[in-house]
């Protein structure tokens, strides 16, 4: 029997310090965060994220490899332990990452879930904005764009993040989520001007569904960086490893389409699920995954078919159909609680009707899926002023589409469908979700944050000022929910009484 | 595979496209173009204004 999906994403942001020539971008990064998080403790707010909490790195091992062992060569990711890391109220990590601001959302139980704590990102990331712009002097300001290039072969990552059963080889994994990352494109790309692989021009491929496919390499791998893989194999589970992986996903696009993010975390759970109960008898393997990646991304038309090792050929809508047929009778032959009942049927609703779109008229999909909508205003833009592909002013419609700012985003014009309200998600901003054991962490945070002095995935340590450290393990990602500790926390009024009763 | 085989469909000719959509305009057709136009004219307000400085500028190195 499926477990259930805990998910998340964690996004890397473009940005820029305007109006100040040359800038520094982990500099600016760190102005960020430091002006937000900096601004709400100011405030005095009980739900502001605490600077004094850093993030504990206890158990990070990004060099592990669910394969097992890494090929020689590999280059396993560091960890970078000195620059901004703050972990906020709703469970979510903010940080600086290499030369980038990221945030991670805290663990979500359902796709639904991940769409509103994205949409607080986002909220997070425009008040870090505002709060910097006070710090700056007149004329500057820090711009934070949420894409996953900088159309010069620079690219940064949207991961996702899915827990699963130990117990399945990771080689079943493998299988089915290649053809399911390499076909989902046509509903998850944000849309990119022309192409940043090599040898490959603007008349070649003028636009493309994905901002990622140009920078896949390898099939499957550890790196994230460099020779990044459509698979990658970092096994590092922040949880109890007996039990459980985290099934790391690094192909993916940032979204600004609520609908797409949703699509993309929900197929995949689905999918994942399916792994996990056996229920996908047919493999969909694509004679050269890496150019079929890159191939679907630059075929707009979504008629191409592809070359499968049993001689036969698909195109990405057939996989994705086969695929949405299977989960629609897991739906009714195992069920969906794994993926949350009520999410999980509106998921496959939502999924049929887009592929539905993408088979019949892709530009009726221009309020559901990012690609489509940047497509139509950019394509708009170029017949009203008769402009070529590699004219400057696509290319700055493209990364504008992206910019957070909300007087300057394009997709926010782009009249795109939303599934959450603007007070759910401003409430996420410091909330954690009631049913991962985010809950724990963030309710601590509200409560005691001056007595906690570290926190990360799967433990908090507190400073009670007696004895040494006490670290409180969280090693299942499903207990510390508002279920299992809301009452607890609420009797305790400090947190050695916390303590006392956790028995730790 | 041959990868240059694929249509490109943002890139078809304007004039084959104008040949294909100009002889009935649905009144959807229309109604969707009308309401495109608006979006352009709205956009047309907030783009970047020297396009070509802000492309060459944004630069990101050191992502995942």
């Amino acid at each position: 029997m499926a477990i259930t999906k805990i998910c998340g994403i964690e996004t890397e942001f473009g940005i820029l310090l305007r109006g100040a020539g040359e800038s520094n971008p982990i500099a600016a990064s760190s102005l960020l965060i430091n002006a937000y998080v900096n601004e709400l403790a100011r405030a005095g707010s009980s739900f502001g994220p605490t600077p004094k909490v850093g993030w504990d790195f206890e158990d990070e091992t990004p060099g592990n490899d669910a394969r097992g062992t890494a090929p020689a060569g590999t280059m396993a990711p560091e960890v970078e332990t000195h620059l901004v890391n703050a972990v906020l109220t709703n469970g979510a990590r903010y940080y600086v990452d290499h030369a980038h601001p990221e945030l991670s959302t805290p663990e979500c139980a359902e796709a639904r879930s991940v769409v509103k704590f994205d949409r607080s990102a986002e909220m997070i990331l425009v008040r870090s904005m505002e709060a910097a712009k006070r710090l700056l002097p007149d004329g500057q300001e820090i711009v934070v764009y949420k894409n996953n290039s900088d159309r010069k072969g620079n690219s940064y990552g949207c991961h996702e993040n899915y827990l699963m059963d130990r117990a399945v080889p990771f080689g079943r994994v493998v299988t089915h989520v290649m053809p399911h990352f390499i076909t989902r494109q046509i509903f998850t790309g944000a849309g990119k001007v022309g192409s940043e692989a090599p040898g490959i021009s603007v008349a070649d491929v003028p636009y493309q569904l994905t901002q990622r496919a140009d920078f896949f390499e390898e099939e499957v791998g550890l790196e994230t960086t460099l020779k990044r893989p459509i698979v990658n194999t970092r096994d590092e589970p922040h949880s109890d490893a007996q039990k459980y992986r985290r099934l790391h996903v690094i192909c993916g696009d940032a979204n600004l389409s609520e609908i797409a993010t949703y699509l993309k975390v929900g197929t995949t759970a689905l999918v994942l699920s399916m792994v996990e109960d056996d229920f996908l008898p047919r493999e969909f393997v694509f004679n050269a995954p890496v150019a079929v990646m890159r191939g679907v991304s630059y075929d707009t038309t979504l008629r191409r078919a592809w070359e499968l090792v049993d001689g036969t050929t698909a195109t990405a809508l057939d996989v994705q159909w086969e695929l949405f047929d299977r989960a629609r009778k897991y739906a009714e032959e195992v069920g969906l609680e794994c993926v949350g009942d009520d999410v999980g049927r509106d998921v496959l609703h939502r999924w049929e009707t887009v592929l539905a779109g993408l088979e019949s008229d892709p530009m009726s999909l221009a309020d559901q899926v990012d690609w489509v909508a940047k497509y139509r205003l950019i394509d708009g833009y170029r017949e009203r002023h008769d402009l070529s592909w590699d004219d400057a002013r696509l290319a700055a419609m493209d990364l504008q589409y992206h910019d957070l700012r909300p007087a300057k985003s394009l997709a926010r014009r782009a009249g795109l469908q939303t599934l959450v309200t603007d007070d759910e998600a401003a409430l996420g901003m410091s909330e954690p979700p009631s049913d991962t054991r985010a809950y724990f962490r963030g309710k601590c945070l509200q409560k005691w944050a001056d007595d906690i002095v570290a926190a990360n995935w799967d433990s908090l340590v507190f400073d009670i000022g007696r004895d040494p450290l006490r670290r409180v393990p969280m090693m299942e990602p499903t207990r510390g929910t508002e279920a299992h500790v809301g009452s607890l926390l609420a009797g305790c009024a400090t947190p050695a009484e916390l303590l006392d009763k956790l028995g730790s | 595979m041959a990868e240059r085989e694929q249509k490109k469909k943002p890139a078809r000719e304007k004039g084959e496209e104008e040949i294909a959509e100009t002889p009935e305009p649905s009144e959807k057709g229309e109604k969707l173009k009308a309401e495109l136009d608006d979006l352009l004219d709205e956009i047309d307000d907030v783009l970047e204004t020297n396009a070509e400085d802000f492309v060459k500028s944004y630069v990101q190195k050191g992502g995942q």
